[in-house]
């Protein structure tokens, strides 16, 4: 399947994939609206920065997903592309995702109890965000 | 092939997912003394709660047996295993055959002997949905509550009721709350947070005696209540097995392909003993998780022998109480790196050169990593240690792994 790899050479840390990601979940259209509310909206990727090295890190997708199988609600799941999306009304925020993730892809917020978690944009349009807006090809959409 | 699975919850449903990984047509049964579709057990208290529906209470879709073309047998219990017929006797005294069998049968609440205990009115369990709804149907908003055990099951009993009930008294024999997953720091924090939302706790304490709507202590204290909830733990069901002539010790016994002593016979979830690789020894892990594992692992061994193996299971537990996280994992030994956070602390156990356990409390965030290293044994020598305790990274793996787990590129 087609998932998001990481050329961590080529990242800058410019962290435009997690606002792209942010935009793209938030349901909005305006980049400036979507983060000048109170609310910022909460990206599904994040960078690891460290001395002279930086990366993207979100949802591998795994083939064998720890996260659907502990997942005590059901509200996650695999669909027949092998994208593990949620299904935010039936997530109680109990986080044992967060505790079976071995790449730490689960996002939670303080807001609400729903974790969030990156479905490759399944929802909005298909091609991720993060990808798009990557200034620098450091991010990929491919089979590999 | 003929395959019958005995249970309706994590177990099962992992193995209707692994026998249909192998066989696509093979007819499977789900038999069920309870008469639900299948349904999240956790999800009792939230049910209770107000939080989630009748509707959304199931743990698969509604069309989940249709989509994996079963067939289930509901409200019905299972009285007898016949390994030399391959055979089971049901209540209502059908028969059913099977070529291979799935032994999920869970755990059941454990209530202690109590002097007095038939002559209280109104009493329950919390372990099921029928509980759950007994529950509800017998607490008022003028209810005096009074739980017996402070563990997992008793404190998400006690969430669920905060602001439904008049008073609430939770009443352990251990010295410290939630004793099966925190040490005695972590045990005061949550206690205390626990207790400024309104539940008062009696620790070192039992009751000698019921009288009605009156529990006498052991020291000779005197506890009115109306509603009584026991929830002192749970206990492995497996008398079908050891009628059967399977072996049991405190759960039925499997090997890591989750095979019970009896031919075509596999068991999993909490009706099993599990070996924990955290600290090498064999326990009952009573965890969805390690359930739902288990069940996938046995049903693609039902469908094909030898196709898979069961040999990462560890304790690990993620839950809240009114807001405030837990996340643990693995065995409490060894040297402690510990670290105060604002809402809670930070705790990693390890020991020859392995993580072996962690509790976190307040910040939870990313602790796969740490599950993870538990589980794959990654030995802590080959990350960069001091990085890593501080915050759960991935770049304290270094480059090689990140290219393979970010990057796809493997053997560079």
């Amino acid at each position: 399947m087609k998932r998001v790899y990481v050329n961590e050479d080529w990242c800058l840390g410019c962290h435009l994939c997690e606002y792209y990601c942010g935009l793209s979940n938030s349901g909005m259209a305006d980049m400036v609206k979507a983060f000048s509310g109170e609310k910022k909206p909460l990206p599904r990727i994040r960078i690891e920065e460290g001395d002279g090295i930086n990366f993207a890190v979100q949802c591998r997708h795994c083939e064998s997903p720890f996260c659907v199988k502990g997942c005590i609600t059901g509200a996650l799941s695999v669909n027949q592309d092998g994208i593990i999306s949620i299904d935010e009304s039936r997530c109680v925020g109990c986080y044992t995702c967060v505790l079976s993730c071995p790449f730490g892809c689960i996002v939670t917020s303080e807001d609400e109890k729903a974790v969030k978690k990156c479905d490759l944009c399944l929802k909005n349009g298909g091609e991720p965000a993060c990808v798009k807006g990557c200034p620098n090809r450091a991010i990929v959409f491919e089979e590999r | 092939m003929n395959y019958v699975i005995i249970g309706n919850s994590a177990a099962a449903i992992g193995a209707v997912s692994g026998i249909r990984a192998i066989d696509k047509a093979g007819a499977i049964t789900v038999i069920s003394d309870e008469p639900y579709h299948t349904y999240s057990r956790p999800l009792i208290s939230y049910w209770l709660q107000g939080k989630v529906t009748d509707e959304k209470i199931y743990y698969r879709e509604p069309d989940f047996y249709e989509k994996n073309c079963c067939s289930a047998i509901l409200g019905k219990k299972v009285t007898a295993i016949h390994p030399d017929k391959k055979e089971l006797s049901l209540d209502d005294g059908d028969k059913i055959s099977y070529d291979r069998l799935l032994v999920a049968t869970g755990s059941s609440p454990f209530v202690p002997p109590m002097k007095g205990l038939e002559s209280v009115k109104n009493q329950s369990t919390f372990m099921s949905y029928d509980d759950a709804k007994k529950v509800k149907s017998m607490v008022t908003p003028n209810s005096r509550v009074l739980i017996i055990g402070a563990g997992l099951i008793g404190l998400k009993a006690a969430e669920a009721l905060e602001g439904k009930c008049a008073e609430m008294t939770i009443i352990d024999l251990a010295d410290r709350i939630l004793p099966s997953i925190l040490d005695l720091e972590g045990s005061a924090i949550m206690q205390k947070h626990i207790e400024s939302r309104g539940a008062k706790f009696v620790l070192n304490q039992s009751v000698a005696e019921f009288s009605g709507n009156q529990a006498t202590l052991k020291n000779g204290d005197i506890l009115n209540f109306d509603v009584l909830i026991v929830a002192v733990g749970v206990r492995p069901n497996t008398a079908l097995v050891s009628e059967a002539g399977g072996k049991v010790d405190r759960g039925i016994l499997t090997d890591n392909r989750q095979r019970t002593s009896l031919k075509d016979i596999y068991a999993a979830g909490d009706c099993t003993v599990s070996h924990d690789i955290s600290s090498g020894s064999d326990r009952i892990l009573a965890l969805l998780p390690n359930a739902y594992m288990q069940g996938e692992v046995a049903g693609c061994n039902m469908g094909k022998a030898d196709s898979a193996v069961y040999n990462k299971a560890i304790p690990m537990n993620a839950i809240g109480f009114f807001g405030l996280h837990i996340i643990t994992a693995g065995t409490y030994q060894g040297e402690c790196y510990s670290r105060q956070t604002e809402t809670g602390y930070k705790k990693l156990f390890y020991q020859d050169n392995l993580l072996k356990g962690f509790i976190l409390i307040g910040d939870v965030n990313r602790a796969g990593i740490y599950t993870s290293m538990i589980k794959e044994q990654t030995p802590l020598d080959s990350v960069n240690r001091e990085m890593l305790f501080e915050n759960p990274v991935l770049m304290a793996f270094g480059k090689p792994y990140r290219l393979e787990k970010l990057g796809g590129i493997k053997g560079e």
